[in-house]
């Protein structure tokens, strides 16, 4: 017992009279009973989503880019601020996952399964709004450097589009892996308990005939362990090559030095807010309420916080440092007086409002154990976070250096219908994925009940208190 | 020769692992062990030497590292040398603040996935392999050891009843 010592300070994460058996069925059981209603309800809503979605691209990819809002000035505006968004939102799951195994923190088990699912799904999203960018997306294999018909013209490697492409690819795909190679334990365990035949054949086929021996775990956890350490680098390079698509232009407002650090915090805060969104669906849909407790929900507002906490020093000094340059031009930045006062004004204010002043709600300690306030609050973040990339790009490319060619952004059916289609895709793999995988790392829970189930920290811990 | 086996099944980690502790003392030698989830200590306890998948990772990252060198070069200094944005298109080194993300990037590219594969390789796990441990129920709530029989059956069943056993069976392995 001695070896399962954990400090009787700490809340156990698993709550309730849990024997490893128990965890199996637990779950087992979302994956071989049957779907309830509202699971239909969400996934015919997000399916009529996702339909809309691929109807709104269909019509730009057959008519052209110019059924977007965009305009000579902006450039970029929607696309890219999705973009943005859901590589962000990516983020929290491989920092559950990798940086928090680096730090061992126990209390990631029960959410890294479904943070690194959400990872890897949105990650899907945002790769698609580039393609369709191009217009031609059927030409998008000329982001690989690969010999072409035009003689040997390369890719240039000097421009962080490219360095984007790098990223975000090796991201997605390291993801993939590490994603699944810790889900084959868990699918080994659902193929030995399946009975229906077809079930036990395709979880045999997902599990890799994996069989537990002691070598394989041997390996399993030295594996985990590097790539735990390959993916925490690997996420802060993806959103700092995401800011450094801005940060090397020489547009005033995205000429800046401190968009790496403050794009990764921003990613990191709008990721958490997303898993604790699905989550706080998620445990009650699933009733994994013993494994998702109130506890993770306060972890993770910790995380919440100090990011979010981040972004806000980051937003103070950008606007600090336009008001400070005395510079005409920075006047029109996203962060900054022009800004607040300007046609944008209300944007301006949505991403202070969500971005930070909601946040801040959090410092209650009430309110962060609150599963519907965290709830509320993660709702406000993303709506806040999208905001901010929408401000980013919209609000810097309306103003730019010559009065006269000022403009505006207004979104057309077919912007909103696409980032609505990219919702609905995503809730469309969420749902099916909680419907088929095992969404809570059981291999891994059951290597801490005895450390933090509850019932075994109160037999431990009887004669303490 | 006989090809026995003797499975022991336990249902508890802390006593399996006094188990593999009791029977390596007495000498004898364990094939497998079978575990629903990893065992902090088995390895050792087994006498498994450790494994060297992070060295590999290790040599794989070089490899993506130099691919990248390479790469960068041969496009964009050697092949088809372009004036962009007036950055030095002469000289790889003067270009090589350019390309550091890339070489990052090919560098944790090259160590994750070649690593993932070779474990998959060397652990033998991959899309339609069938599943080797001989009982259900050690992915859910039971640990299997598995040590094959040389003329010492009943030796063994008593020695391993006595490590606290749920359940011991006699297999023909052929």
């Amino acid at each position: 017992m001695s070896s399962h010592y954990e400090a009787p300070i700490r809340e156990p994460l698993v709550l309730g009279e849990k024997s490893y058996h128990d965890i199996t069925v637990d779950i087992a059981k979302p994956i071989e009973g049957k779907a309830n209603k509202n699971w239909y309800i969400a996934f015919t809503i997000s399916l009529i989503a996702f339909l809309w979605g691929i109807g709104c691209i269909s019509y730009t990819i057959g008519t052209g880019i110019g059924v977007w809002g965009l305009n000579k000035n902006i450039g970029w505006a929607w696309d890219i601020t999705n973009f943005v968004w859901w590589v962000g939102i990516g983020h929290a799951g491989t920092l559950i996952s990798a940086v928090l195994l680096l730090f061992r923190q126990r209390w990631r088990m029960a959410i890294n399964r479904s943070a690194e699912a959400m990872t890897i799904f949105a990650v899907f999203q945002a790769g698609l709004f580039p393609l369709i960018h191009m217009g031609r997306p059927w030409d998008g294999y000329w982001v690989m450097p690969i010999p072409n018909q035009f003689g040997s013209l390369w890719v240039n490697f000097n421009s962080p589009l490219l360095w984007d492409v790098f990223a975000i690819s090796t991201y997605l795909s390291v993801s993939l892996v590490f994603w699944w190679t810790g889900l084959l334990p868990d699918f080994a365990m659902l193929r030995d308990r399946a009975v229906k035949p077809f079930q036990k054949k395709i979880y045999a086929l997902l599990s890799f005939g994996w069989s537990g021996r002691a070598k394989d775990w041997q390996r399993f956890e030295e594996v985990s362990l590097v790539l735990a350490g390959l993916a925490t680098p690997l996420v802060l390079s993806v959103h700092t090559i995401v800011s450094m698509d801005f940060a090397t232009s020489i547009n005033p407002g995205w000429h800046s030095t401190i968009f790496p650090p403050y794009f990764v915090a921003g990613a990191i805060f709008s990721g958490f807010a997303m898993v604790q969104t699905l989550l706080g669906i998620m445990r009650k849909v699933t009733n994994l309420e013993n494994y998702i407790t109130r506890l993770h929900v306060e972890y993770m507002n910790f995380v919440i916080m100090l990011t979010g906490g981040i972004v806000a020093v980051a937003y103070a000094s950008e606007f600090f440092i336009a008001w400070y340059t005395g510079s005409p031009y920075e006047n029109f930045t996203y962060m900054s007086v022009g800004a607040a006062t300007g046609a944008y004004g209300w944007a301006f204010w949505s991403l202070i409002l969500f971005n930070i002043l909601i946040p801040q709600l959090l410092w209650v300690r009430k309110f962060r154990r609150s599963f519907i306030v965290s709830f509320l609050i993660s709702i406000a973040i993303n709506i806040g976070m999208w905001f901010e990339r929408f401000d980013i790009i919209a609000i810097v490319l309306s103003k730019g250096h010559l009065p006269s060619t000022w403009s505006r952004f207004e979104p057309t059916f077919v912007d909103i219908g696409i980032f609505i289609g990219t919702i609905g895709f995503f809730g469309v793999l969420f749902l099916l994925y909680a419907r088929t995988f095992p969404v809570i790392a059981q291999a891994e829970v059951k290597s801490i009940l005895k450390v933090s189930g509850e019932n075994y920290k109160k037999l431990r811990d009887g004669n303490h208190e | 020769m006989s090809n026995k086996v003797i499975h022991a099944l336990y249902n508890d980690d802390d006593i399996l692992m006094d188990a593999v502790k009791k029977v390596k003392d007495k000498h004898i030698h364990i094939e497998d062990v079978f575990t629903p989830f990893p065992v902090h200590g088995l390895d050792k306890a087994m006498g498994l030497a450790p494994t060297r998948l992070a060295i590999t990772a290790f040599l794989y990252g070089l490899t993506g590292l130099g691919f990248a060198i390479w790469m960068t070069n041969y496009m964009m200094i050697e092949n088809w040398p372009q004036d962009i944005g007036g950055k030095p298109n002469f000289s790889w080194f003067l270009n090589m603040p350019a390309f550091v993300p890339i070489m990052f990037e090919l560098t944790v590219f090259f160590a994750a996935h070649l690593m993932v594969i070779t474990f998959y390789m060397r652990s033998r796990i991959w899309p339609f392999k069938d599943a080797e441990n001989p009982d259900v129920r050690t992915t859910d709530d039971h640990f299997l050891m598995e040590i094959p029989i040389h003329n010492n059956e009943d030796e063994l069943t008593s020695l391993l009843h006595e490590t606290g056993a749920v359940e011991i069976n006699v297999i023909d392995k052929n």
